[in-house]
């Protein structure tokens, strides 16, 4: 098992990366094929919301993937920040487009399930509000890390967003139980154990560890692009300073 | 203190920070935050408000009315109740499919002069509770069944 020291090398981490992200990619089919089955065919209609219930293998645990992606992005951050590790850098930033599109698939399906079960697509509620500002930080952070030519400029300015936009993370969590909300508590992680029929916890759970073997992969897939990124970026560096063209396209 | 205590600390101050900051600004602006009344709320105030509000509770079992098709003005009335105090609301338009007795609404109007709720929207809230229709069915015979509302039909 390697040490997180031998990690921090880029190289090192390339030759563990590269041959782990076919696995999880297959994976990720594998799972999302099996979740979907279960989540359309083969997992009762609610007794109240019938078939739209189906919505919520989506929406649910795009929704906890949205929360766990920016908490895992703020802890990445953390790590650049104090201990100046350059991996956890780019794994913060490559974190960023993932999170925003699950939050995105969030809300757009949690709209699509309000407008038949509540009457109304969108409702400025203390859950969806503070769902919606967690997208904008998602953009905001993705935002400041473009605005920097300098990476560790960027790194620096993006984590101390990222650290003040974590506040966020226990306002949604808890925002169905502060305060009155058309949103629902939650079913699955409550006191008392899930408010959900186990026959629906399968394709939720299925549904869950799918979104995140897929975030896996994604975010192993997106680290190695930005690190040859970035390495080209130093090569054509170097040769602008030596005053040769070595490539010429 | 090495430069690496003092980022540790400079992160772990901004978090403490901004969560004070947001905090005092929740807690502050609490009663906008809160998306609906009960009807106890409105009761606890001296007079009706005059403005639009939200209105949340249960439909009360056997209040609602539903409009004759001949009514010039179609209107469904019906109560909105949390158990303790119970206002009266009148509404026309389009139910969400979830409106039914014993289901937890929120409705948003303005009161008319007679103490009643005059809504211009009604939205029908959703419990933490899923099931299969047998499930609901089955626990309604053995008389356990312990939501809000009565299962659909």
């Amino acid at each position: 098992m390697p040490n997180i020291y031998e990690l921090a090398n880029p190289v090192r981490f390339e030759r563990l990366a590269r041959p782990a992200i076919p696995w999880l990619a297959g994976a990720t089919v594998i799972l999302l094929g099996a979740g979907l089955y279960f989540s359309l065919f083969n997992s009762p209609a609610d007794y109240q919301q019938s078939d739209s219930v189906r919505i919520m293998y989506v929406h649910v645990p795009a929704a906890w993937m949205a929360l766990f992606t920016y908490t895992f992005l703020t802890m990445a951050s953390a790590i650049g920040f104090v201990w100046k590790h350059p991996l956890a850098d780019v794994a913060a930033k490559e974190t960023a487009p993932i999170g925003a599109a699950f939050t995105l698939l969030a809300l757009l399906t949690g709209a699509l399930w309000g407008k038949p079960m509540w009457g109304a697509w969108w409702v400025w509620d203390a859950r969806l509000t503070s769902v919606l500002i967690l997208f904008f930080l998602y953009l905001g952070y993705i935002a400041v890390w473009r605005a920097f030519d300098d990476k560790a400029r960027a790194a620096r300015l993006a984590a101390i967003l990222s650290f003040v936009g974590f506040v966020n993370i226990p306002i949604i969590k808890f925002s169905v139980d502060w305060w009155n909300s058309l949103h629902q508590p939650a079913s699955v992680f409550r006191k008392g154990g899930p408010s959900i029929d186990p026959s629906m916890l399968t394709p939720l759970f299925l549904m869950a560890i799918a979104y995140t073997v897929f975030f896996a992969a994604a975010l192993l897939q997106s680290m190695l692009n930005e690190l040859a990124a970035r390495r080209l970026t130093r090569l054509e560096a170097a040769e602008t300073k030596t005053g040769s063209v070595l490539v010429e396209s | 203190m090495t430069k690496k205590a003092r980022r540790l600390y400079l992160a772990i101050g901004i978090v403490v920070f901004a969560a004070a900051a947001v905090g005092l600004t929740l807690t502050a602006l609490k009663q906008s935050l809160t998306y609906f009344y009960m009807p106890s709320d409105v009761a606890a105030l001296a007079e009706r408000p005059a403005t639009t509000i939200r209105l949340g509770g249960l439909v009360e079992t056997g209040s609602v009315i539903y409009p004759k098709a001949d009514d010039a003005a179609p209107e469904i009335t019906f109560n909105v109740t949390d158990g303790e105090e119970t206002i009266a609301v009148s509404y026309a338009g389009i139910l969400p499919d979830l409106f039914r007795e014993g289901q937890g609404v929120i409705v948003q109007g303005r009161f008319a002069p007679d103490g009643s709720l005059k809504a211009d929207n009604v939205l029908a809230k959703h419990d933490e509770n899923y099931m299969p229709k047998e499930v609901a069915d089955a626990l309604k015979e053995k008389g356990v069944w312990q939501q809000e509302g009565p299962a659909a039909q």
